[in-house]
C-alpha cells in the first residue's frame, strides 16, 4: 500500500457498526488516549504504542510463537509494548500462532488503507444514511492522521463522525469540528475534582472545548456512559442533562449503560479489571434516566 | 386467529402423519384393468379420473376450505407407479424416531398383497435405475450428486393468475380449439398432440367430478347436522364446490377453493417434487378481496378467517416420504409450498397491497411449518412492507425469506423470457426462480463441489472407497503451481457434470414418454396450445437446474491450499493431502492454523473471494446453456436445502480445517463461524458472485434478537437487506438466534464464531465475550427483554 501522507496507529476497524452515529457505519479505532477510565471497553486503545495481547483460552501451547521469535528469551508476554525489551517488532510470533490467540493491538495504517477499507461499505452507507466514525482510544490524539482521514473521507463523499472525549488542544478540536459531519462527545463526570480523580485529566478544558465546538455549528451527540457507583448519581446526571440542554450544538444524548466487554480484553493485556464490583444498570434505571434527560428537552436514546 | 381457525390449526398440528395405501390400491386396480387400452397420456388422465371418482372424500369439522390429497389430514398417499415402497421402507417410516409416518397393518397388508407384486421391478424408478449407466451409479453412490427425479416426478412448479379467470370448462374449450386446429396432414406429431389434448380434457373432467363429490358430501352433512350455523356453512361449501373448479371463481371463498382443488389435483396426479405453489397470492386474490369488501360480502375478519382456513390446508399435507429410506435419515415433512408476497406486477409497478400486510399478519400469527412464505422486495417495494416482513422475521420462525424481485426479473431475462413473464414469475421451493404458470423449471439434484475437489486431490479416485469416479488428473505430488490444482478440479468437475447431465437426459425422456402430467399441463402455458405435455417440453420455458453445494467450504479449502502450500510453502501438497486422509490426526496446530489463519470467504477478503468467483464461473461454464431434452437449457443454482449435511458426510477432511464427515457450508453462506467482519462483509463477499447468472442463491444469516430490537433494529435490518439487493444479491433469510443457540455457542465456540450479539449500545461476537457476560446475554435473550 502506498503511503502518501501521515500514518496512524489503528487497533480495530468495525464494519457494520450500528451504534456510533446514524445508519450503517464503519468505525475506525485509533490507538492512544489521554484518559484512563477504569470502565473503558477498549482497554487496548489506551496506550499509544502497539501492545501484545494473548487470549490464553485459545492458546494451544504449541510453541510456534517461540520457534518463530528471533528475540532471545522468546516472544514478549501479554501486555508488553511491541518493540520493548529487545523485541524486534517483527510480529513473527503473531503470524506463527495457529489459533490467533496472540495478537498485537495496533498497526500502522495509511490514509489510503483507511479509505480502501471504509469505501467497501459505501453502498450500505448510501442506503442507510451511514458513514464512517473515528473512535478510539482518543482519535484527536493522532491529530495529523485523523485530519487527513477526515479530509479523504469527505472528498470521497462519506458522512464522517468523530467520537471524542474532548481532551485535546483547542486548535485540534476546532480543526476536527470544521471537517466532521458529527461529533460524538463523551461526558463522564461534571464534578471537576471527581473527574480528575477518576479519569485522570482536568474537566475544564473539555467543557471549554465543547462550548467552542458547539459554536461552530457542528451537530453534537453527547454520549454519557452510565457507570454504577461512579457517575450514575442523580446529581451528576442532572448536571449532565443541564449541560446538554445548555449547549446549542447538542442534538441528542446517548445514554450508554455500563457493560463488561472490556473485562475480557483487560485479561488479554495481563491487567486486572478494576470494575469487578460494578453491575450493569437495570433497564428500569436506564428508562428513568432517559426520562430525566428527556425532560431537559434534548432527544435521548439508550444505547448508541 | 379466531376460535375456528385456532381449532383447525391445532387439529392440523396434532394430526399424526400416516401412510395411506388408498391411492396405490386404486391405481393398481386401474392399471390392471386398463393398461394397453389407450395411449399413455390418456391412460394417465383416466387413472387420475379413477382416483377422483373413488378416493375417500374428507370434510373436516369447522372447515371452510375443503379437500385432502389423502383420505384425511396428513394421510399421505403413495405413488407406486413412480417409486414403490418396500415393506421394510414402510416399517422404517413407521418406527423411526424423526419424521415418522404411521403405517397401519391394513396398509402393510395391501402393499404385500397387491401393490408390491404389481409394481416391484415395474415402477419408473426401477426402470430408471436399470437404464442409468454405471458411471452415473458410481458418482451417485459416492455422493457426488443427488437426483430428485429418482424419487419424485418433475415438480417444483407454481401457478400464475390464470385460474382466477377460468374454470375447467373454459380450459376444455381452449383444449377443444387446439384440437380442432391440429394439422394431421402436415404435422407428423399431430396424432401425439391429439392424445395429449384428449388427456388434458379428461383431467379437467376429473377435477370437476372430484369437486362435485365434495359438494354432495357437504350437502349430506348439512342435512345431517343439528348445528344450524354449520348447516349454513356446509350448504355454502356445497355451492362453492359446484361452482369451482368447473367455472371461474366469483369471490374470495371460491377463489381459494378453486386454487385448492387445482393444488390437490397436481399433487394427486403425480408426486411432483416440492409440492405446488399458488404464486403471488396477494396479487391474485386482491381483486376478490377488494370487491368483497366493497360490496359488503366480505369483512376484514371473514377474509382473514378464509385465508387462515386455507393456510391450514397446506399444513395438512406433509411431503410424501422417499423409498429406500434409512432409519437414521431424518427427512422433513416440509413439502416446500412457498407463498410469494409483494414483488412486481407484470407492468412493472409495485405488486404489494393491503393483502400483503394481512398475509404477513397471518404468517406471523399461525407460524405453521407449511406453507412457507417469502417477500419479493423490489426497488419499488415500500419500506413499510419490508419492515412489516422483518418484524415477522424478528419473531424467530424463519419466515418470511426475502428475495430481490429486481434480480429475479433480470435472472429470467438472461434466460430469454419476456419481461412480463419474468415479472409475473418469482420464487418457489427454497429460492428457485421461475416464470409462474409458464415454465417447467426442473430441479435435478445437488452437486457436491467439495467432493469434486477431493477427487482432484486424489487423481480422480474416491479416497473413501478406492473407486475411480473421475479422470486421472495427476498425482498432487506433481502439482507445482496452484493453477495445477485448479485445473485438476475443473477437469473433474466437467467430467462429473457430464455424467450428471447424461443421466438427466435419460430421466427427462423417461418422464416425457412414460409419465405425462395432463392436469399440470392444463395449468401451464403453452402445453394446451402446443398439444404437448409439461414433462415433454410443452411449457413455454423449460429450464433444468443443477444445485451446486459447498461454495464456502471449497473456497476456503482452495484458499488454504494456495496460501499454505504455494505461497508460504509450509508443506508440500502431497503431505497436506496425507494429513487430510488421516483426518488431521496428531496435527492439531496445523488444523488450527487452517481454521484460523487462512483467508476465509465471507469476510470481504479478495484472497478468498476471488477463488469463490473462480469456482462459481467454472461451475457456471460447465453447466449453463447446455441443452436439455425439452428445448430448454441446464442452469446453475447455489442452494443446499439440507444436502450440505449429507454431502459433508461423504467427504473426508478438507483443507479449510473441516474434519471428515462434518457438514459442508450451506447455500452461499460462509463456512459456519468463519465470517468475522460483520454482515456487510458477508454481503460483499456473497455479491461478488454474479447472482444474475443463477436460478437462485441462498444466504442464511444469524442475528441475536437484541440487534433487531425496536423500530431502529427493524430499520437497520431493512437497510442491510436493501444494501445486499442493490448489489444484486438474490435472497437472504435471517435466523434470529435463541438462547438455546447461545448455549450451543458456549459449548462449541468454533462453530459459532460469527455470531454477533448486541451487548448494550455495542455489538460483539458472542464467543469473544466473557462467560459472565455471555450468561447475562443469555438471560436477557431468554426473557426477550430488549
Amino acid at each position: 500500500m502506498s503511503v502518501t501522507g501521515p500514518t496512524g496507529t489503528v487497533f480495530n476497524v468495525q464494519r457494520a457498526s450500528f451504534h456510533d452515529g446514524p445508519g450503517v457505519r464503519t468505525t475506525v479505532f485509533l490507538k492512544g488516549c489521554p484518559l484512563s477510565c477504569p470502565w473503558c471497553h477498549n482497554p487496548e486503545g489506551i496506550a499509544a504504542a502497539p501492545e501484545v495481547m494473548v487470549n490464553a483460552a485459545r492458546c494451544l501451547e504449541c510453541g510456534a510463537c517461540a520457534e518463530a521469535c528471533p528475540r532471545e528469551g522468546g516472544p514478549l508476554p501479554a501486555g508488553a509494548r511491541l518493540g520493548s525489551d529487545g523485541c524486534l517488532a517483527c510480529r513473527a510470533c503473531v503470524g506463527a500462532c495457529p489459533t490467533g490467540s496472540r495478537e498485537v493491538a495496533g498497526r500502522a495504517w495509511s490514509v489510503d488503507d483507511v479509505l480502501d477499507t471504509v469505501l467497501r461499505d459505501r453502498l450500505a452507507y448510501d442506503t442507510s444514511g451511514g458513514g464512517v466514525t473515528f473512535s478510539g482510544g482518543e482519535p484527536l490524539a493522532q491529530a495529523p492522521f485523523l485530519l487527513a482521514c477526515l479530509a479523504a473521507c469527505r472528498s470521497a463523499g462519506l458522512h464522517v463522525a468523530v467520537d471524542t472525549c474532548g481532551f485535546a488542544p483547542r486548535e485540534v478540536v476546532m480543526a476536527v469540528a470544521a471537517r466532521a459531519d458529527l461529533l460524538l462527545w463523551d461526558v463522564k463526570l461534571l464534578d471537576a475534582a471527581r473527574h480528575q480523580a477518576v479519569v485522570g485529566v482536568p474537566l475544564a478544558p473539555i467543557l471549554a472545548n465543547l462550548a467552542a465546538a458547539s459554536a461552530t455549528g457542528v451537530p453534537i451527540w453527547l454520549r454519557v456512559p452510565v457507570i454504577p457507583g461512579l457517575n450514575d448519581d442523580d446529581e451528576n446526571l442532572r448536571a449532565t442533562a443541564r449541560l446538554a440542554a445548555a449547549t446549542a450544538g447538542v442534538r441528542r444524548v446517548n445514554l450508554l449503560p455500563y457493560h463488561r466487554t472490556g473485562s475480557g480484553k483487560v485479561g488479554r493485556l495481563a491487567r486486572t479489571w478494576a470494575m469487578d464490583a460494578a453491575v450493569a444498570p437495570t433497564p428500569e434505571r436506564m428508562c428513568e434516566l432517559a426520562e430525566l434527560f428527556g425532560q431537559s428537552g434534548v432527544e435521548t436514546s439508550i444505547g448508541g | 386467529m379466531n376460535e375456528r381457525t385456532a381449532r383447525l390449526r391445532q387439529a392440523s398440528l396434532e394430526a399424526v402423519p400416516t401412510i395411506s395405501s388408498e391411492r396405490a390400491e386404486l391405481l393398481t386396480e386401474f392399471y390392471r384393468d386398463n393398461l394397453g387400452r389407450c395411449s399413455t397420456p390418456v391412460l394417465r388422465a383416466r387413472a387420475f379420473l379413477h382416483l377422483c371418482r373413488h378416493k375417500s372424500i374428507w370434510i373436516g369439522d369447522g372447515e371452510l376450505i375443503v379437500g385432502e390429497r389423502g383420505p384425511r389430514p396428513k394421510a399421505v398417499p403413495t405413488y407406486p407407479e413412480l417409486t414403490c415402497h418396500s415393506l421394510d421402507d414402510l416399517k422404517i417410516l413407521d418406527s423411526r424416531p424423526l419424521t415418522s409416518y404411521r403405517v397401519a397393518p391394513e396398509c402393510l397388508a395391501a402393499y404385500e398383497r397387491t401393490v408390491i407384486p404389481t409394481w416391484s421391478g415395474r415402477s419408473l424408478r426401477d426402470r430408471m435405475m436399470a437404464l442409468l449407466p454405471e458411471e452415473w451409479h458410481a458418482a451417485y453412490g459416492a455422493g457426488v450428486f443427488t437426483e430428485f427425479m429418482e424419487q419424485r416426478a418433475p415438480g417444483h412448479t407454481v401457478l400464475d393468475d390464470k385460474i382466477y379467470g377460468k374454470g375447467m370448462l373454459d380450459f376444455k374449450a381452449d383444449i377443444a380449439r387446439a384440437a380442432a386446429a391440429l394439422d394431421f396432414e402436415r404435422d407428423p406429431a399431430a396424432l401425439d398432440r391429439r392424445e395429449e389434448l384428449e388427456a388434458m380434457a379428461v383431467a379437467c373432467d376429473a377435477l370437476v367430478v372430484f369437486a362435485e363429490r365434495h359438494a354432495e358430501l357437504a350437502g349430506r352433512m348439512a342435512a345431517e347436522t343439528a348445528d344450524e350455523a354449520r348447516r349454513v356453512e356446509l350448504l355454502r361449501i356445497a355451492e362453492v364446490c359446484r361452482r369451482v373448479p368447473a367455472e371461474a371463481p366469483r369471490d374470495l371463498h371460491e377463489a381459494l377453493q378453486h386454487y385448492w382443488f387445482c393444488h390437490l389435483a397436481v399433487i394427486t396426479e403425480l408426486n411432483g417434487w416440492d409440492s405446488f405453489c399458488p404464486g403471488h397470492l396477494d396479487q391474485h386474490l386482491w381483486p376478490f378481496y377488494r370487491r368483497g369488501l366493497a360490496d359488503g360480502s366480505l369483512t376484514g375478519a371473514s377474509a382473514r378467517e378464509l385465508l387462515e382456513c386455507f393456510f391450514v390446508k397446506f399444513n395438512n399435507h406433509p411431503a410424501p416420504p422417499k423409498v429406500g429410506v434409512t432409519a437414521a435419515e431424518s427427512g422433513t415433512y416440509t413439502d416446500f409450498a412457498n407463498i410469494n408476497l409483494g414483488g412486481l406486477l407484470p407492468d412493472g409497478s409495485d405488486g404489494s397491497n393491503e393483502l400483503t400486510h394481512l398475509l404477513l399478519d397471518i404468517v406471523d400469527e399461525m407460524h405453521l411449518l407449511q406453507p412457507s412464505s417469502n417477500l419479493q422486495v423490489s426497488r419499488k417495494t415500500p419500506d413499510l412492507v419490508l419492515e412489516h416482513a422483518l418484524k415477522v422475521v424478528r419473531n424467530g420462525y424463519g419466515f418470511p425469506s426475502l428475495f430481490n424481485a429486481d434480480a429475479v426479473v433480470e435472472e429470467q431475462l438472461r434466460q430469454g423470457k419476456t419481461l412480463e413473464d419474468a415479472r409475473a414469475g418469482g420464487c418457489s421451493g427454497c429460492v428457485e426462480v421461475g416464470a409462474f404458470g409458464k415454465e417447467a423449471y426442473i430441479l435435478t439434484g445437488y452437486f457436491n463441489l467439495v467432493k469434486v475437489l477431493e477427487l482432484a486431490l486424489h487423481d480422480g479416485v474416491d479416497p473413501r472407497t478406492g473407486t475411480r469416479l473421475g479422470p486421472a488428473t495427476g498425482d498432487p505430488a506433481g502439482f507445482t503451481r496452484f493453477d495445477d490444482v485448479f485445473r485438476a478440479f475443473e477437469a473433474q468437475l466437467r467430467h462429473l457434470v457430464d455424467v450428471k447431465i447424461r443421466g438427466n437426459q435419460l430421466i427427462e425422456r423417461l418422464y416425457a414418454t412414460e409419465m405425462p402430467a395432463p392436469f399440470l399441463s392444463v395449468l401451464t402455458d403453452d402445453c394446451v396450445a402446443r398439444g404437448q405435455d409439461y414433462n415433454a417440453g410443452g411449457a413455454r420455458y423449460n429450464n433444468t437446474f443443477i444445485q451446486a453445494v459447498g461454495i464456502g467450504t471449497i473456497t476456503d479449502s482452495l484458499a488454504a491450499v494456495k496460501k499454505l502450500v504455494f505461497e508460504e510453502r509450509a508443506m508440500p501438497l502431497a503431505q497436506l493431502v496425507a494429513v487430510l486422509d488421516a483426518d488431521f490426526e496428531g496435527q492439531a496446530p496445523l488444523r488450527a492454523r487452517l481454521v484460523n489463519r487462512m483467508p476465509k470467504y465471507g469476510n470481504d477478503d479478495d484472497a478468498a473471494d476471488d477463488l469463490m468467483v473462480r469456482v462459481f464461473r467454472t461451475t457456471f461454464a460447465a453447466i449453463d446453456g447446455r441443452p436439455n431434452t425439452k428445448g430448454g437449457a441446464y442452469r446453475l443454482e447455489m442452494l443446499p436445502t439440507t444436502c450440505h449435511v449429507y454431502f459433508g458426510s461423504v467427504c473426508g477432511a478438507s483443507p479449510d480445517g473441516r474434519h471428515a464427515g462434518v457438514p459442508l457450508s450451506e447455500g452461499i453462506s460462509p463456512v459456519q463461524g468463519t465470517d468475522r467482519r460483520g454482515p456487510t462483509a458477508v454481503f460483499r463477499s456473497a455479491a461478488k458472485m454474479d447472482h444474475i447468472k443463477t436460478g437462485g442463491t441462498l444466504l442464511n444469516m444469524k442475528f441475536a434478537p437484541s440487534l433487531l430490537a425496536g423500530d431502529d433494529g427493524v430499520r437497520r435490518l431493512a437497510h442491510l437487506v436493501r444494501t445486499y439487493f442493490k448489489a444484486d444479491g438474490h435472497h437472504v433469510q435471517f435466523n434470529v438466534v435463541t438462547a438455546e443457540t447461545l448455549r450451543e455457542a458456549q459449548v462449541d465456540p468454533e462453530a459459532h464464531r460469527g455470531l454477533i450479539v448486541r451487548v448494550a449500545g455495542y455489538s460483539d461476537y458472542f464467543c469473544d465475550l466473557s462467560t459472565a457476560l455471555q450468561e447475562e446475554i443469555i438471560a436477557r435473550t431468554e426473557h426477550g427483554d430488549f
